[in-house]
C-alpha cells in the first residue's frame, strides 16, 4: 500500500509538470486556458490524494476550492473574457517555442537537481513533491516572462500558484494550507476581475501589455 | 490587559475600515480615519509603555517588533492628517469620486490592519499572508485614479508583488519542510519563536535554499534592485498619501519578514551566511538607484528611486550585521520613514499647487510658497544625509562601522552615497530657487504632519534620548 501510495502521489504531480509544458507551447488563447483547466484538475486529484495519504480531511477542502474555483469559475470567466475582447486567436510569444520548451526542460532539471540534493533525509513523499512543486512554479514564472499578452501572463501566475499548493499539501500536516489557498483565489479573483474591469483592452486597445509602456511617464 | 493593547492595533482597523465602507460623505470619514489612526497609535504606544503579553501561538511583541508597530501607526496617522487635506483637493478637482473615495478610506485601514498583522504575528505562514493582504489593498490603491498611468502602475505592481509574494511563500514552505522533522508536525513547526529555540537543530541546506527564496520574495516588495521595478511605478501614479505610506511603511513591512528569517537563519551556524546576500543586494540597490535618479524627470518617481537608494543602505547595514550596524540600519530606518513621508507630503501639496508632477515644470518654490518649499527644502537636505538631521547620523554610523571591518565595501557605499547627494542637490536647486513658475495660489493641503516629521528627525540628527539609544541598542543585540 505504501509504495501504491506513494507511486500515485508521484504520478500526480509528475503529471502537473508535465501539463505545465502543455501550457508552454499552447499558441491560442482558448486552448491555453482548457489546458490550464485541466492543470487545475490534476492538482485537485494530486491534493486529494495526499488529503487520504495524510489522512488529513482539510485538504479535501483545498481540492474542493481547485476544482470549483480554478477548474470551472475562472477558466468559463476567462473564455468569456477572451471572447468579449475577441482575442480568442491570437497569441504573442516573446521567444519561440523551441527555445521556451529547452529552457523548460533546463528549469526542470535546475529545480530536480537543488531540491533531492539538499532533503536526503526528508520524507520521500514530501521531497519528490517538493522537487515537482518547484519545477512547476519555475515553468509558470517562464510562462509569464515568454508572454506578453495579459491573460496569458494571468494563466502562468496560476499555474505557478498551483505548484505552490502542491508543496503546501505535499509538506505533511502543515498549518494554514486552506488558508492559504483561499487568500491565493481571492488573489486570483481579484486579477481577473482586474484584466475585465480595467478593460485594458477598451483603454489601450489591446491586451498586449507592451502597449502599457507607452504610458510610462518618461520615454526612453 | 496584556493581551488588549495587542488585539487593539488590530481590531481598531479592521471595526473602522467597516464603518467607513458603509459612511458617505467625506468630511466625516475623512476626520473618522484620523480618529481611527489616532486611536490604533494610542494603543501601540500602550503596547510600547505596558507589560508585553507572553508569545502565544499567533501573536507576539517582542523588542524588534515594538519598534516597527509604533513607527507604523506614527506615520500612519500623520499620513491621515495630510490625507484629509489631501483628498478635500482630488475631489474638487474631479479626480476622485465620493464612492471612490469610501472605497480609498476602507483601504487605507484595511492596510494599517495587514501591516499591523504582518508586524504581531508569530506565525511565519499568518504572517505571509498579512503581508500578501497590506500588498493587496496598496495595489487597489495605486490604481484608484485608473488613468492610463495608474493602471499600468497597478498592474505591474500587482504582477511583480505577486510573483514576490509567491517565491516567499515557497521559502515559507521550505522553512516548514526543515522544521517539521525536528519540531513535529503541525502549527507549532510554524512559530517563530519556537522556530528560534531550535534553530540550530534544524536541516541547514533546506534553510539555505529557503533563504534564497524568501530574500528573492519579500527582497522584491523591499524595492531591491534587480526586483525593484513595481517601485517607481506605483509611488508615481498612486494618490500621494499612498506613496508616502508605500515608501514610509509597506517598505519596512517586508524588511521586518526579511529580518525575521534573518535571525532564525544566523542563529543556525551551519546554513548560508545570510549577510553577505543581504550586502550585496543593498548595496547594488543603492549604487543603481543613485544612478539612476539623474534621468529621472516626474518628482515622485524621483523621490521612489530615493526610497530604493535608502532601502540598500538599511538592507546593507543590517547584511553586515553586528550591535553598531544593526543600530545604525534601525535607526536609519526610522529616520527614512520619516523623512521620505514628510517629502511625500510636501510633493503632494506641491503636485496639487502646480498641477503637474515634472520636475522641470517647478521652479523657485521658496518665492511663492516659502513654508511648503522651505519644508521641502529642508526635507530633501535631510534625505540627503547632511547635517545636523537624523539621516546624517544613522549614515555616519553606517560608514564608520563598514569602514571598521569592511573597508572595500565602504568605496562603494560612499560613492552610492554621494551620487544620491549630487542628485538629490541639483533637482532641489532647480525646484526650489529661481523664478518662480506656474501657479501661485496658496496650497490647500496641511503642512504640519510634514513639520512634525521633520522636526523629529532634526531632534533625533541633535539628541537621542538615552532610553531610545539603550532600546535600539538592544534590539541590535538582537539582530545579531
Amino acid at each position: 500500500m505504501g509504495s501504491l501510495a506513494f507511486d500515485i502521489a508521484h504520478l500526480l504531480a509528475g503529471g502537473l509538470v508535465l501539463v505545465s509544458f502543455m501550457l508552454l507551447y499552447q499558441d491560442r488563447l482558448s486552448a491555453l486556458v482548457n489546458v490550464f483547466a485541466l492543470h487545475a484538475l490534476v492538482l485537485a486529484l494530486s491534493v486529494a490524494w495526499q488529503a487520504f495519504v495524510q489522512e488529513a480531511p482539510h485538504l479535501y477542502v483545498t481540492a474542493l476550492i481547485a476544482v470549483a474555483f480554478k477548474v470551472l469559475v475562472v477558466p468559463l470567466a476567462l473564455h468569456r473574457i477572451i471572447r468579449r475582447l475577441g482575442i480568442h486567436r491570437e497569441i504573442e510569444t516573446v521567444v519561440g517555442i523551441g527555445p521556451t520548451m529547452l529552457a523548460g526542460m533546463g528549469l526542470v532539471a535546475l529545480s530536480m537537481a537543488v531540491i533531492l540534493k539538499i532533503t536526503p533525509e526528508a520524507d520521500p513523499l514530501a521531497r519528490e513533491d517538493l522537487a515537482f512543486a518547484l519545477a512547476v512554479l519555475l515553468l509558470g514564472l517562464l510562462l509569464m516572462v515568454t508572454r506578453r499578452n495579459a491573460v496569458s501572463q494571468v494563466i502562468g501566475f496560476m499555474s505557478l500558484e498551483n505548484g505552490l499548493i502542491l508543496a503546501a499539501t505535499g509538506a505533511r500536516g502543515m498549518p494554514l494550507v486552506v488558508e492559504i489557498s483561499v487568500a491565493f483565489s481571492i488573489l486570483i479573483a481579484f486579477i481577473v476581475i482586474g484584466v475585465f474591469l480595467f478593460r485594458i483592452r477598451e483603454r489601450f486597445d489591446t491586451v498586449d501589455t507592451s502597449a502599457l509602456d507607452e504610458f510610462r511617464g518618461e520615454r526612453r | 490587559m496584556s493581551q488588549g493593547p495587542i488585539a487593539a492595533v488590530l481590531v481598531i482597523p479592521l471595526l473602522a475600515a467597516a464603518l467607513l465602507a458603509i459612511l458617505p460623505g467625506y468630511r466625516l470619514t475623512a476626520r473618522l480615519n484620523v480618529a481611527a489612526s489616532l486611536l490604533t497609535l494610542l494603543a501601540a504606544l500602550l503596547l510600547l509603555m505596558g507589560e508585553r503579553p507572553a508569545p502565544g501561538a499567533y501573536l507576539l511583541v517582542d523588542d524588534l517588533n515594538i519598534v516597527f508597530i509604533v513607527l507604523n501607526c506614527f506615520v500612519a496617522f500623520t499620513t491621515s492628517v495630510f490625507s484629509a487635506g489631501y483628498i478635500q483637493h482630488e475631489l474638487e478637482t474631479g479626480r476622485l469620486t465620493a464612492t471612490r473615495l469610501r472605497f480609498y478610506h476602507a483601504m487605507y485601514l484595511v492596510m494599517m490592519f495587514g501591516m499591523n498583522l504582518a508586524f504581531v504575528s508569530s506565525n511565519i505562514g499568518l504572517m505571509w499572508v498579512a503581508v500578501e493582504l497590506a500588498t493587496l489593498t496598496t495595489v487597489l490603491m495605486v490604481g484608484i485614479y485608473q488613468t492610463h498611468e495608474a493602471l499600468e502602475a497597478a498592474w505591474k505592481y500587482f504582477i511583480l508583488g505577486s510573483v514576490g509574494i509567491a517565491l516567499a511563500l515557497f521559502g515559507t514552505i521550505l522553512f516548514y519542510t526543515a522544521a517539521q522533522p525536528v519540531v513535529g508536525e503541525g502549527a507549532d513547526a510554524m512559530i517563530w519563536t519556537v522556530l528560534l529555540s531550535r534553530a540550530a537543530e534544524l536541516d541547514p541546506a533546506l534553510l539555505s535554499v529557503a533563504f534564497v527564496f524568501l530574500l528573492l520574495g519579500y527582497g522584491t516588495k523591499v524595492g531591491l534592485a534587480p526586483v525593484h521595478a513595481w517601485l517607481p511605478d506605483a509611488h508615481a501614479e498612486g494618490p500621494t498619501p499612498i506613496s508616502a505610506v508605500l515608501s514610509g511603511l509597506l517598505l519596512n513591512v517586508a524588511l521586518y519578514a526579511l529580518l525575521r528569517f534573518k535571525i532564525l537563519i544566523a542563529a543556525n551556524p551551519e546554513a548560508i551566511a545570510p549577510g553577505p546576500l543581504m550586502v550585496a543586494m543593498g548595496l547594488g540597490s543603492l549604487v543603481f538607484a543613485a544612478f539612476m535618479l539623474y534621468r529621472r524627470r516626474d518628482i515622485k518617481r524621483f523621490f521612489a528611486y530615493s526610497s530604493i537608494e535608502h532601502m540598500g543602505i538599511i538592507v546593507f547595514a543590517f547584511g553586515m550585521g553586528g550591535p553598531l550596524a544593526n543600530f545604525a540600519g534601525l535607526l536609519h530606518m526610522v529616520m527614512h520613514s520619516l523623512t521620505k513621508s514628510a517629502i511625500f507630503f510636501a510633493v503632494g501639496n506641491i503636485a496639487q499647487v502646480k498641477g503637474t508632477q515634472r520636475i522641470a515644470e517647478i521652479r523657485g518654490l521658496t518665492q511663492s510658497h516659502p513654508a511648503l518649499g522651505w519644508g521641502f527644502v529642508i526635507g530633501v537636505l535631510a534625505i540627503a544625509g547632511l547635517p545636523p538631521m537624523g539621516i546624517f547620523m544613522s549614515e555616519f554610523l553606517v560608514v564608520s562601522s563598514t569602514f571598521a571591518r569592511a573597508p572595500l565595501l565602504a568605496i562603494p557605499l560612499v560613492l552610492g552615497l554621494l551620487l544620491g547627494l549630487g542628485a538629490l542637490l541639483l533637482r532641489l536647486t532647480g525646484i526650489a530657487f529661481g523664478e518662480p513658475t506656474g501657479s501661485t495660489a496658496p496650497a490647500t493641503g496641511t503642512n504640519l504632519p510634514m513639520q512634525a516629521h521633520l522636526a523629529l528627525v532634526l531632534t533625533a540628527g541633535v539628541y537621542l534620548p538615552p532610553p531610545l539609544v539603550a532600546w535600539f541598542q538592544n534590539v541590535g543585540v538582537l539582530l545579531g
